[in-house]
């Protein structure tokens, strides 16, 4: 569904269609915006990754071969964008300020094991988010929460769930355009979605 | 296999990797697991809880920079 959409997507920008880029803008500009984060600090950088990326599409619309979807095509320019932006920034920047502790790989526990007894048993099951008033689920606060959790994660959690979920890209296009192993794609998204979910728990408590 | 093991195979679960032995087995546990069938609706719904991210709002600003780069480079094309 997603490639013949891109397709038609593709044919109408060619004929320089407005609605069809203003279409693509909508899908796709907060996920490129979430992603790009996940490589700058600053929320403003990210914005000017973000712009720069549609006009390096828009220029290299024409070399677009159709090997890829028209959408993993796109991201994969933010994330060149913002890997060249990166690399700038750490010419300025102490090197010190992109270091943070990774466990992206580890195969650490996602769930906290006092949460367990000797049995490996839950030992106080976790909440039945169900009964959680949706108002409260997707308020804006919420909302917020969820940006914050994301952006505190490692850069290497972070690309993959915003790809993942965010994006909606599948995880063969994802470990691809990354260029990791569909094993390292699947641990790095349950580390990112297990500690979002720590988060909500805390929250939604 | 415990809850503590499950909970580190949801993921795959979810992504429908587990060989069919081991689904099996996540299964049969889930099936008798109140605390796990709760924490797997729990990564769903964090699952979809993210994916909202996906229709925040873009600055009208931005939108039209963007629009305005759409017709300059269309008029290049020409």
């Amino acid at each position: 569904m997603g490639e013949q959409k891109s397709d038609s997507d593709l044919a109408a920008l060619r004929d320089g269609d407005e609605e069809a880029f203003q279409s693509l803008i909508q899908r796709y500009h907060a996920p490129m915006l979430r992603l790009a984060m996940a490589y700058v600090r600053d929320r403003g950088v990210a914005e000017d990754v973000v712009q720069e990326s549609w006009l390096t599409c828009l220029r290299r619309l024409g070399e677009f071969e159709g090997r890829s979807s028209l959408k993993t095509w796109i991201f994969g320019i933010v994330i060149n964008t913002s890997r060249a932006r990166r690399r700038k920034e750490a010419r300025i920047l102490p090197f010190t300020a992109f270091w943070r502790r990774d466990d992206s790989d580890s195969d650490r526990p996602t769930v906290d094991p006092s949460r367990f007894g000797a049995d490996g048993m839950w030992r106080s099951g976790p909440a039945i988010w169900e009964n959680v008033p949706e108002s409260k689920v997707l308020s804006d606060e919420t909302m917020q929460r969820v940006k914050s959790a994301i952006d505190g994660l490692p850069s290497k959690q972070r690309e993959v769930i915003v790809l993942r979920d965010v994006a909606g890209l599948d995880a063969l296009e994802v470990s691809a355009l990354l260029g990791i192993s569909a094993a390292n794609e699947r641990v790095r998204l349950h580390r990112a979605r297990s500690a979002v979910r720590k988060m909500l728990e805390e929250y939604l408590k | 296999m415990t809850c503590r093991q499950i909970v580190e195979l949801m993921t795959d679960y979810l992504e429908g990797v587990l060989s069919q032995m081991d689904r099996d087995r996540f299964e049969q546990h889930l099936a008798g697991c109140d605390g796990c069938q709760a924490y797997l609706a729990q990564l769903r719904m964090t699952r979809n809880v993210v994916g909202r991210l996906a229709s925040e709002p873009i600055p009208e600003a931005t939108q039209r920079d963007l629009m305005e780069a759409f017709r300059g480079w269309k008029s290049h094309q020409a």
